[in-house]
């Protein structure tokens, strides 16, 4: 099982170039014990995801690398089921859950609207760094260190060059982790206890 | 030292003959009891004279006939004979019963002897079995009409021949007028066939199980034939056919656990013994009575050929077989058989009929029996085009033009069709390759690019493209055809991913095991999307029935991967098949019962995932 855990998630990847690309950087040239590129619509073309072989594949990693393109400010459908079947009570948080507990998560996203869409006074409103609150704090749940992510914006009017200077910039991040030079700097994941009164009541 | 030469002499004469004989006839696309006959009269006393007194021989060789009855005993489950009754029954008797009827009508009306016109009524009126159904094999027929209609003639032909065996030395009493003793004989012989039948079903099975548990496979064999042989004996002594005898048994052991290992011990014997009886029916065909009334043989096969096939055509019509298949059925039917030798033979050996009359008879039958592969032929040449271009316009052409579609779609029935649909319907060509003539016109006049031809054969599907093609898909009704097809195109298309349709979980195992990668179990996902529609009935979410269905799918197929290498033993398919269905269920229960804890649990479902 290897080291380097890709989580791939494109509805449409006949249609896709930035995160097709993305992916086949992730596998060249890479030990595939080191690395390992889950498609998870290659995978699960029926949405009946192996709950089991996910947890054994995230268990094993020290790096989860979720590899999305942005649809409505959020991640693919796919990978939302894939994050509610395998993210488990007990298992990524609750009590014992702490299978995620010291890893890091790194998110590599594209998104369709140019940076400077992503501002106050332009037709997208917020920063981009907003809709990613939901993320950054399942990281801090699970008990993962949250990387600063990589993005790519304004991926459909991108040119060729750009584009192969970003999944080149994506592959040598990967070979290089954890040797960041900003990754010394960072602090692990946020405490998060949940107080006893906002569980579930026990059981019977 | 002296005893044993004659006895070397003869088997060197026989096998050599059978030997030689049998490959080149079957090379000259005749079969192999033409070849038997044909070694037969080779060496016999029209030919070589290498054996003058073919009658020592017949008697031993008469065991084969008694081998085979034993066999068809075995094959004839009661039950499955029973689901067959009626195109058996019906359809079987109407051939037998209608041809033997006419051909002995037409024999007394010429003034022949009764008993002679109904031993040749009957003689005539059957079919070669091994011919008919080597001939829809060959031609791929068994899963058509015609060929379905010919098996279950045959089957009770085979049936038939019982009773008439019985029947025969009867004859030959009423004949001789004797009544002394003829109550007191009946009676034994009733306690006899009762005795068979009780003693087989409270005996048999258990003898063979402590026979078995010895696991001396040869003694297995020797108390098989020797259970052919004892009741074979007990028949005899009471004047019964010994064939009825094999028979009885056979049907009694039918369903127990020992039936094929029952069969394949006693499938080479009846082989043999059954050539041996061929050749001697060969060697006692008298050419004399051939040479001195060649115009009455002549007349009496034409004769009996033409009445069989009035009968047939008339039974084909109303069946109805298909136009363009009643020629094969027609010839396949109307030729003589092995069962008319047999019956013809033992009405001989009774003194039902006199040689002179018999060696006619059985020339017939041979005659007919070597006409059948011309007949068929002429057939192909004249008959079946013209009937097939008057049944649905013209028949299509055998696929002769090179075709390059990436997909090969081999059999467009019920299953192809839907792929085809999809996958044209996505915007992909593909050949089609379909064997039944009609159904090719039928989707041609929907606009598909089907051609008619024989997906087993390997240069049809080189010239439907299957050296370039990227997919073949394999959905042929008959699971022994796709599995040839799947053969032919891993040995010569290996470029080509096979994506191959399974009848059952045998078909699905088989297919497995050749590492074919694209299975389909044909009922598999219909009968899924039937339990959902339960689940839901029964107040499912819609969505958690879909869910389980899947799983439930991915869950059988697994076991089935694990089922796999156990193919051969049914003990640990068994003990597979119930660890996963324990498995299963341990699952889920547990998952309803942590289903059920939590909905117990008050405010869960606001903490449900990611928490806030």
């Amino acid at each position: 099982m290897a080291d380097l855990l890709v989580i791939a998630a494109h509805p449409q990847l006949e249609h896709s170039r930035t995160t097709r690309q993305m992916m086949q950087a992730a596998a060249a040239g890479t030990d595939p014990a080191r690395v390992a590129v889950r498609d998870l619509y290659a995978l699960y073309p029926d949405y009946l995801i192996d709950v089991e072989a996910e947890q054994a594949a995230l268990a094993s990693a020290r790096l989860v690398v979720w590899l999305h393109p942005v649809h409505w400010y959020s991640m693919p459908p796919l990978m939302k089921l894939w994050l509610d079947e395998v993210f488990a009570f007990r298992w990524a948080y609750g009590p014992e859950g702490h299978a995620l507990r010291g890893k890091d998560l790194w998110l590599v996203a594209s998104t369709g609207g140019p940076d400077s869409s992503y501002r106050p006074d332009s037709y997208n409103r917020y920063f981009f760094d907003a809709f990613l609150h939901p993320y950054d704090q399942t990281a801090a749940l699970t008990g993962m260190r949250w990387l600063p992510p990589l993005l790519f914006h304004g991926a459909h009017r991108a040119d060729d060059a750009t584009l192969a200077a970003h999944a080149e910039l994506f592959r040598q991040r990967l070979q290089t982790w954890p040797d960041w030079p900003e990754i010394d700097a960072m602090q692990a994941a946020p405490a998060c206890d949940v107080p006893d009164d906002a569980r579930p009541l026990a059981q019977g | 030292m002296e005893d044993t030469t004659p006895w070397l002499h003869a088997s060197l004469i026989y096998l050599s003959a059978a030997v030689l004989a049998v490959p080149l006839a079957r090379l000259l696309g005749l079969g192999s009891i033409i070849g038997y006959l044909a070694a037969g009269i080779a060496i016999g006393p029209w030919g070589l004279q290498w054996v003058t007194d073919p009658k020592a021989m017949l008697s031993f060789a008469e065991f084969g006939v008694v081998l085979m009855l034993f066999l068809v005993g075995l094959e004839l489950e009661p039950r499955r004979l029973w689901a067959l009754r009626r195109p058996i029954f019906g359809w079987g008797s109407v051939q037998l019963l209608g041809s033997a009827a006419v051909i002995g009508g037409l024999a007394v009306a010429a003034g022949v002897d009764w008993r002679l016109a109904l031993v040749a009524g009957l003689g005539l009126a059957m079919s070669s079995t091994a011919i008919g159904l080597g001939v829809l094999n060959e031609r791929n027929l068994m899963a058509t009409t015609a060929g379905r209609n010919v098996l279950s003639v045959s089957l009770l032909q085979d049936v038939a021949a019982i009773p008439i065996l019985a029947l025969l030395p009867l004859l030959a009493v009423a004949g001789a007028a004797s009544g002394g003793g003829g109550w007191l004989g009946a009676a034994k012989a009733l306690g006899v066939v009762l005795a068979i039948v009780f003693g087989g079903r409270l005996l048999l099975r258990p003898a063979l199980r402590w026979i078995a548990r010895s696991d001396t496979p040869e003694i297995f064999t020797a108390a098989a034939l020797l259970l052919v042989v004892a009741t074979a004996a007990l028949m005899h002594g009471v004047g019964l056919s010994m064939a009825l005898g094999a028979f009885l048994a056979g049907v009694l052991l039918a369903e127990s656990e020992y039936r094929r290992e029952l069969e394949t011990d006693i499938e080479p014997f009846k082989g043999l013994l059954l050539g041996l009886f061929f050749i001697a029916v060969g060697m006692s065909i008298d050419f004399a009575v051939m040479a001195r009334n060649p115009a009455l043989v002549a007349g009496v096969v034409v004769g009996f050929l033409v009445v069989k096939a009035g009968v047939v055509w008339a039974m084909a019509r109303s069946m109805p077989v298909p136009l363009a298949e009643r020629p094969v059925f027609v010839i396949l039917l109307a030729q003589g058989g092995e069962f008319g030798f047999v019956v013809i033979q033992t009405a001989l050996g009774t003194g039902v009929i006199e040689p002179e009359a018999a060696s006619l008879l059985l020339a017939a039958v041979a005659v007919s029996m070597l006409l059948t592969p011309l007949l068929l032929v002429c057939a192909d040449r004249f008959l079946t085009p013209r009937l097939a271009a008057r049944a649905a316009g013209p028949k299509p052409d055998e696929i002769h033009e090179q075709q390059h579609a990436p997909v090969i779609i081999c059999g467009f029935g019920r299953y192809g069709q839907i792929v085809g649909r999809l996958i044209n319907a996505a915007g992909l060509s593909a050949t089609v390759l379909e064997h039944d003539a009609e159904q090719v016109e039928a989707v041609r006049r929907f606009g598909w690019q089907a051609f008619y031809g024989d997906a087993t054969r390997l240069d049809l599907l080189r010239t439907a493209g299957a050296a370039q093609a990227r997919v073949i898909v394999v959905a042929m009704d008959d699971a022994e055809q796709c599995l040839a097809v799947v053969d032919l195109a891993r040995q010569h298309f290996a470029q080509a991913v096979l994506v191959v349709r399974a009848r059952n979980a045998t078909d699905w195992t088989t297919l497995h095991l050749r590492g074919v990668q694209h299975i389909e179990r044909e009922t598999l996902d219909s009968a899924l999307m039937s339990g959902r529609s339960v689940l839901e009935s029964m107040g499912w979410q819609p969505h958690a029935a879909r869910t389980q269905a899947l799983r439930f799918r991915q869950h059988s197929i697994e076991i089935m991967k694990q089922m796999a290498p156990h193919l051969d033993d049914e003990k640990k398919l068994i003990a597979v098949a119930k660890q996963g269905r324990a498995q299963l269920e341990a699952t889920w229960a547990r998952e309803r019962a942590e289903r059920q804890a939590q909905s117990q649990r008050p405010g869960w479902h606001a903490a449900e995932g990611g928490e806030d």
